[in-house]
């Protein structure tokens, strides 16, 4: 019984790999770059899904390129910079340095550094001392008096 | 009591904020990619001719004058709904319309424009996506504008309707016709 149900299992389960585009690598290397790589560009068609995690034709189609220009043996930056050239910032996951986008490279040491300035300006701060004039003593005293009795 | 400057400070970064949020979210859409492709010369190609086989087109077929290059497939759904427009481009206008039939099958592509018509000078094939994807293409249909030497100068991402047609496309193209008469 458990056999013949295995049985079954093994056939049924083959259809999980038809979905999938598994490109064969000569060797171990180059697929751990291609990971790589289909994990750090973006689909330019979803919002927010990288080419590994995409089923969408022009996902399909940039793997089936990635994988060409590996075995071509193009390095990872040329790679890079073959999808940048075609589809801009927005495919890296990781986007140059430059125009637009030093903001986002930049924002954060400088918001980073605002809050230093601040925090540092606080820390220093004396306490301050209200000041009083002699009449408000004299009140002061006096209710501190009254109050004790 | 005179009045503490630095309490201005929070008021401050709350508008910096809502200027940023309605700059990300609120203007423009953002499934819409700039385009980096823009007055860089249209893609070395050489692909065959639908209705041609074994002939093949290259970049020399569609320079000369401004043109329009239309990215369309038959699976795509827009395309159907922009085909009229494009057939009346066609007919209508002295502007030439060249087609890139992406990631088709032929006999389908075939079927599609005998069905439907064709508006296009000619359609190149490219089966694999590669010019497709040489275009910065992520989706069809797009439409890109050339000038008479052969440089994108437009990209239109999404149906041309006839109101994109007249207020967008039409002006590209008369401006681009005026540059190259003068």
């Amino acid at each position: 019984m458990v056999r013949v149900l295995m049985a079954i299992m093994l056939v049924t389960s083959v259809n999980c790999f038809a979905a999938i585009d598994a490109y064969p690598f000569p060797d171990e290397q180059l697929q751990q770059r291609y990971n790589g790589l289909i994990d750090e560009l973006r689909c330019p068609q979803c919002l927010n899904t990288n080419l590994a995690g995409s089923d969408a034709m022009i996902a399909q189609d940039l793997r089936r390129e990635v994988h060409r220009m590996l075995l071509d043996g193009d390095t990872d930056d040329e790679i890079l910079s073959f999808m940048y050239e075609r589809y801009g910032d927005f495919i890296l996951y990781r986007p140059r340095l430059g125009g637009g986008t030093l903001v986002l490279w930049l924002g954060p040491l400088l918001l980073l550094m605002l809050a230093a300035i601040a925090w540092f300006r606080l820390a220093r701060a004396k306490p301050k001392v209200l000041e009083i004039s002699s009449d408000e003593q004299a009140r002061l005293d006096k209710l501190f008096v009254e109050g004790d009795s | 009591m005179t009045f503490n400057k630095s309490l201005l400070i929070p008021l401050g970064v709350f508008a910096l904020m809502v200027v940023f949020l309605a700059l990300g979210f609120g203007l423009k859409d953002p499934r819409l990619l700039p385009s980096v492709l823009i007055d860089k010369p249209f893609p070395k190609f050489e692909l065959e001719d639908l209705r041609q086989p074994g002939r093949l087109r290259t970049i020399a077929d569609i320079s000369g004058e401004v043109s329009l290059v239309n990215v369309w497939a038959t699976w795509c759904f827009n395309c159907l709904i922009e085909h009229p427009e494009l057939l009346r481009i066609s007919r209508e206008t002295d502007v030439p319309l060249y087609g890139v039939n992406y990631n088709d099958e032929n006999a389908k592509a075939l079927n599609w424009l005998a069905r439907h018509e064709n508006p296009y000078e000619f359609s190149i094939v490219d089966d694999k996506g590669t010019l497709a994807i040489d275009l910065g293409v992520y989706g069809a249909p797009e439409t890109f504008v050339l000038d008479a030497n052969g440089v994108i100068r437009f990209r239109h991402v999404g149906p041309v309707t006839p109101e994109v047609w007249r207020q967008t496309l039409l002006p590209v193209v008369e401006h681009l016709q005026g540059m190259s008469d003068g």
